[in-house]
């Protein structure tokens, strides 16, 4: 595994797309049985007590799910970081055009940022599809771990993005997403060319700027210089 | 000379890596480096030349993402054009004195083709056309087709390449680390598909270095006839300085590559990260080498979007089950376009364990071309076995090969010249193992060698087409014996003989050896193992016959097929125990016989569940247990009328559920597990009522759809099956539905209901828009709209009736209106 390295000095050059593979992130079943829509709560309830009837059948199909996934998934990332300088307005200025106010505001006190897409690729979508035909609760399932394997990728790489900025003195902020407030999704057209993403991590877009496959995610991530220690609040 | 006369005798060695070159040169980031044909043409050329200088005997024009979805008509003549004479005017200032070649390259357009993305296959067979045509008219030697990471697509570009130039044209494919393209297909999936279609050469590119390649390009060697290419990157890349450096120096590529020249490669260059001085220390080492001879693999391949399956070892079970003929109930969900029930077929045979599928969609009143494009279509979005084309409508057969994302099993030829003649060219195109029935225009000759003859004949036929007698399977042709009890003995003849004196393989129909019998499943599986003892490489069967599976997988352990008898053990360990299935029986009939209460009573572990006093269907269907409720319902069907049933246990049990959902007291999960026991239970019923007016489908009519732009479909498929269950009649639409449609399909049932979903904001306008549409042509129809991004407010600011958070709160609206009616 390549170290991750950010290019948040004045002089690199942003312009190079990073990407790293992963191995796969443990599993984290109370997020899982959120995705497939059980609340935090039972999930726990469930996870608390397995072997109450209830629990067992749900635990089953959730086990069943995850064994016939195995090899499906890929854990693939894609990015790029820099500097943020601002336009005459104030709004940041990115590899992707756009005038977001809440992007604006989101990385208002950043003065570095990073831009990624990550995929657990298109083998999950096929699981869906054919279990939507033959046992749509299982399918349920299965866009519930999908979806829970994307969050798994994205937080680990964000841990690395994180560690690796407090290196060079920074904090991270929150991920921001296209679609998110007034960031349009359009912007992912934009996003994931010049990340390169259909020939190197394989996702396209749709008409209607969905991405396949259907778990991956692309978010910029702000970073700000780490402020006094006595104003850290944590 | 031609490039494939040259690739006869020599090595070919192509160029490297274009793109980090054009970046030193000052390409920024987000240019089209196209566009650099023509506004910098000096650069172009300088590189190229550096690399004919090197060596190169192919250098690909700068053309690599040069389509119609890019560029205008107009820009993009003039760049493919320039960029073809930039390459040749490279050649020609070069002081290399070797064979020099042109070629045109080829990328991916970048769109996910429907069903996992949404461009449609033709759409993008003609954005490479375009492409290719012009690229022919400019004059380059040939058509290069490269980084594809996609079967489909690869399919769609190469059939473009054929069907607009006569130019020869080489596939290359982008690998991951795990062997595999993105979209999952293995290294013989693609040379089955690729060498089907006549590639000329084939292989892998990018995505990683020569050694990270080894195992892709020794499954290419290992099953391809035609030329193997391979133009890897320099390694993988890492990050010095912020700058992407890659970890493979000039002579340990060469060094690697060279082992794989060894090995059978014909074709070689570099990739990303590769510069001149890669391919100079490559070419050097080719120098040194003389190309091995290609030969013919012999390796008889269908493939799917993920796999290829080998014929000639082990035996190969094609699944029967998809095919009207005798099944009303298969004949009905046809007339009806009911694709779940075939789609389930389907997967319940893979789960069987085939692995193939026989494709038959032919009944006399239905469209047969489109039908079989559509079923097709479907059933490769939901399962990964490869498919046997069965139909004798040869426009029918055209559709359904072209849109076939793999190389398909044909079925059938026969000895007649009609025959041949119209299959064979269709064959010859788009790839196909074909099924060769050993009868002509005199019949089905009773002894075993007319059928030889007939073998032969076909065989010399098929070569006239260029179809080789690898992708020929041979069926003899199995016959009643109930008409004549010397049929099995000549068809086990034939296989016998077939198989030896040809030496190509033989398949079956296996059951009709036992028409007009009684328990023909003892005769037909006697038969099936008396004709894999001479040597029957495949059988259509039915792979629900338990008697048929244990032949199979006895015989694979008995002949050495089935290392340390692992996969009979694990078929043995899932048959039911030998004694009478007590436990189902007993609470079956107790269910059977009495009230609901004794059931309940009899059935002390489901009582643990925690829902006392429901009868044990009730109890099946709340913990959501398919089978158990199947099962049950079919027991008391014997006692008690189908309607009592519904009535009496489905919808109290779906009641109790729905109730516990909207309390909050289960979940989504166990919502649908519990719809899908009550459709189990409904399937039942539905079977034993037949298509008596009491079916359950009469129901109110209600149209559902994922509006225009949106795919995702789940939560709308789930409204679909708990209205369902609750005995609406749904037409479901589907996703990516235009307004016209949805308002047609209201008008035709005169629904008084639609329900919308909408996943994204992006296409919510698309709802506002069908809700305005259906307002006009269907007034008294109600809206109804569900979907992540609503919201109450949000559906009343477009107009709907309703906004249904969740699939229960649609069913209780749906009663509602409906009521009254």
């Amino acid at each position: 595994m390549m170290k991750l390295e950010l290019n948040i000095t004045e002089k690199e050059n942003p312009a190079v797309v990073r990407y790293l593979e992963y191995e796969e992130p443990p599993v984290q079943m109370v997020e899982l049985m959120r995705y497939s829509g059980i609340p935090i709560d039972a999930a726990k309830r469930i996870l608390a007590n397995p072997f109450a009837p209830e629990s067992e059948v749900l635990l089953q199909r959730i086990g069943k799910v995850i064994s016939l996934s195995k090899g499906q998934f890929v854990y693939k990332v894609g990015f790029l970081s820099g500097m943020l300088a601002r336009d005459e307005e104030g709004f940041p200025i990115l590899p992707v055009p756009q005038k977001s106010e809440n992007l604006r505001k989101n990385l208002r006190d950043s003065e570095a940022y990073v831009m990624f897409a990550a995929t657990v690729g298109s083998g999950i979508d096929r699981l869906i599809r054919r279990f939507e035909i033959s046992d749509p609760s299982m399918a349920v399932f299965f866009q519930g771990y999908g979806a829970e394997r994307a969050e798994s990728l994205c937080n680990r790489f964000c841990e690395e993005v994180k560690q690796a900025a407090e290196e060079k003195g920074f904090t991270m902020r929150p991920r921001f997403s296209p679609g998110f407030g007034d960031l349009p999704i359009t912007v992912q057209k934009d996003f994931l060319e010049r990340l390169d993403a259909s020939r190197r991590l394989g996702i396209t877009l749709g008409e209607s700027c969905l991405m396949s496959p259907s778990k991956s995610v692309t978010a910029f991530i702000g970073l700000e210089r780490k402020k006094e220690p006595d104003r850290d609040g944590i | 000379m031609n490039i494939l006369e040259f690739l006869k005798d020599n090595f070919v060695i192509l160029d490297g890596g274009m793109g980090t070159l054009l970046q030193e040169a000052g390409l920024q980031p987000g240019e089209l480096p196209e566009r650099w044909n023509v506004s910098h043409p000096e650069e172009i050329v300088r590189i190229q030349k550096a690399y004919f200088d090197a060596g190169s005997n192919v250098v690909l024009a700068n053309t690599f993402g040069a389509n119609s979805l890019k560029f205008e008509e107009e820009e993009l003549q003039t760049l493919i054009r320039a960029a073809i004479a930039n390459a040749r005017k490279a050649a020609a200032e070069s002081a290399g004195i070797q064979e020099k070649f042109v070629a045109l390259d080829i990328g991916p357009i970048g769109k996910l083709l429907k069903p996992y993305g949404d461009y449609e296959f033709e759409d993008a067979v003609s954005v490479y056309a375009k492409t290719v045509r012009i690229g022919t008219e400019a004059g380059a030697d040939l058509i290069f087709i490269e980084t594809m990471n996609d079967s489909y697509d690869t399919k769609a570009a190469l059939l473009a390449a054929k069907e607009n130039s006569g130019l020869p044209v080489f596939v290359s494919n982008a690998y991951g680390s795990d062997g595999k393209l993105m979209t999952g297909a293995s290294p013989a999936a693609m040379v089955a598909m690729l060498e089907g279609m006549h590639a000329d050469a084939i292989g892998a590119n990018c995505s990683l270095g020569p050694e990270q390649l080894i195992g892709v390009i020794e499954e290419y060697l290992e099953y391809a006839s035609v030329p193997v290419l391979l133009k890897p990157n320099a390694g993988l890349p890492r990050s010095e300085n912020g700058k992407t450096v890659y970890d493979v120096t000039p002579p340990d590529f060469a060094e690697s590559v060279e082992k794989l020249l060894k090995k059978g490669v014909r074709i070689t260059g570099g990739c990303c990260g590769t510069t001149p001085e890669f391919i100079k220390a490559v070419s050097k080492k080719a120098k040194n080498l003389s190309p091995l001879p290609l030969t013919e693999k012999n390796r008889s391949l269908v493939s799917s979007y993920t796999h290829a399956v080998e014929f000639g070892g082990a035996p190969i079970l094609i699944g029967e089950r998809i095919n009207p003929t005798g099944k009303k109930r298969f004949q009905q969900a046809l007339r009806e376009e009911d694709m779940d029930y075939i789609l389930n077929e389907a997967l319940r045979q893979q789960d069987a364990g085939v692995h193939v599928l026989d494709v038959n969609v032919g009944l006399p009143e239905i469209d047969e071309p489109a039908l079989l494009e559509k079923v097709t279509k479907e059933l490769q979005a939901v399962t990964d076995l490869p498919l046997q084309i069965d139909t004798t409508d040869t426009v029918a057969m055209e559709a359904a090969l072209r849109c076939y994302n793999g190389k398909a099993m044909v079925n059938s030829v026969n000895g007649k010249a009609e025959v041949m003649e119209s299959v064979f060219p269709l064959v010859a195109k788009y790839g196909g193992f074909v099924v060769a029935l050993t009868l002509d225009e005199d019949g089905i000759p009773e002894s075993a060698e007319k059928r030889v003859k007939i073998a032969e004949k076909i065989i010399e036929k098929a070569a006239e087409y260029g179809i080789k007698t690898k992708d020929l399977i041979f069926d003899p042709l199995a016959m009643t014996i109930s008409a004549d009890t010397k049929a099995a003995l000549s068809t086990i003849q034939a296989v016998h003989s077939i198989r030896t004196e040809l030496n190509v393989n033989t398949s079956l129909g296996v059951s009709n050896v036992s028409f007009g019998l009684p328990s023909r499943n003892i005769i037909t599986s006697t038969f099936f193992a008396l004709c894999l003892e001479e040597g029957l490489s495949a059988a259509i069967m039915n792979p629900y016959s338990a008697e048929m599976m244990n032949v199979f997988y006895a015989y694979k352990a008995l002949h050495n097929m089935d290392e340390n008898c692992m996969e009979y053990i694990d078929y043995a360990s899932k048959l039911p125990a030998l004694q009478p299935v007590a436990g189902a029986v007993g609470q079956g009939s107790g269910a059977g016989n009495g009230s609901l209460k004794t059931g309940s009573a009899s059935s002390g572990s489901d009582a643990a569940g925690g829902k006392d006093a429901l009868s044990p269907l009730q109890n099946a269907i709340v913990r959501g247990l398919k089978e158990k409720a199947g099962n049950l319902t079919k027991e008391k069907l014997q006692n008690e009328k189908p309607l009592e049933i519904i009535q009496g246990d489905v919808i109290p049990a779906l009641n109790i559920v729905g109730e516990d959902f909207e309390k909050k007291k289960v979940y989504l999960p166990q919502l649908l597990m519990a719809a899908e026991a009550a459709k189990a239970a409904f399937e039942e019923v539905k079977a034993k009522m037949g298509s008596s007016e009491e079916n359950a489908s009469s129901g109110c009519p209600i149209v559902i759809a994922t509006v225009h732009g949106d795919i995702h479909d789940i939560g709308k498929n789930i409204v679909k099956l708990i209205l369902e269950n609750y005995g609406f009649a749904v037409s479901d639409l589907g996703k990516d539905v235009p307004a016209q449609t949805i308002a047609e399909e209201t008008v035709r049932l005169h629904a008084p209901l639609v329900g919308l979903s909408a996943l994204m904001t992006t296409t919510v306008p698309a709802m506002e828009e069908t809700i305005k549409l259906l307002r006009e042509k269907a007034p008294w129809a109600k809206v109804c709209v569900g979907g992540a991004v609503l919201t109450k407010e949000y559906a009343d600011s477009i107009g709907a009736d309703c906004y249904c958070r969740d699939a229960m709160e649609t069913v209780r609206y749906a009663e509602e209106l409906t009521k009254n009616l």
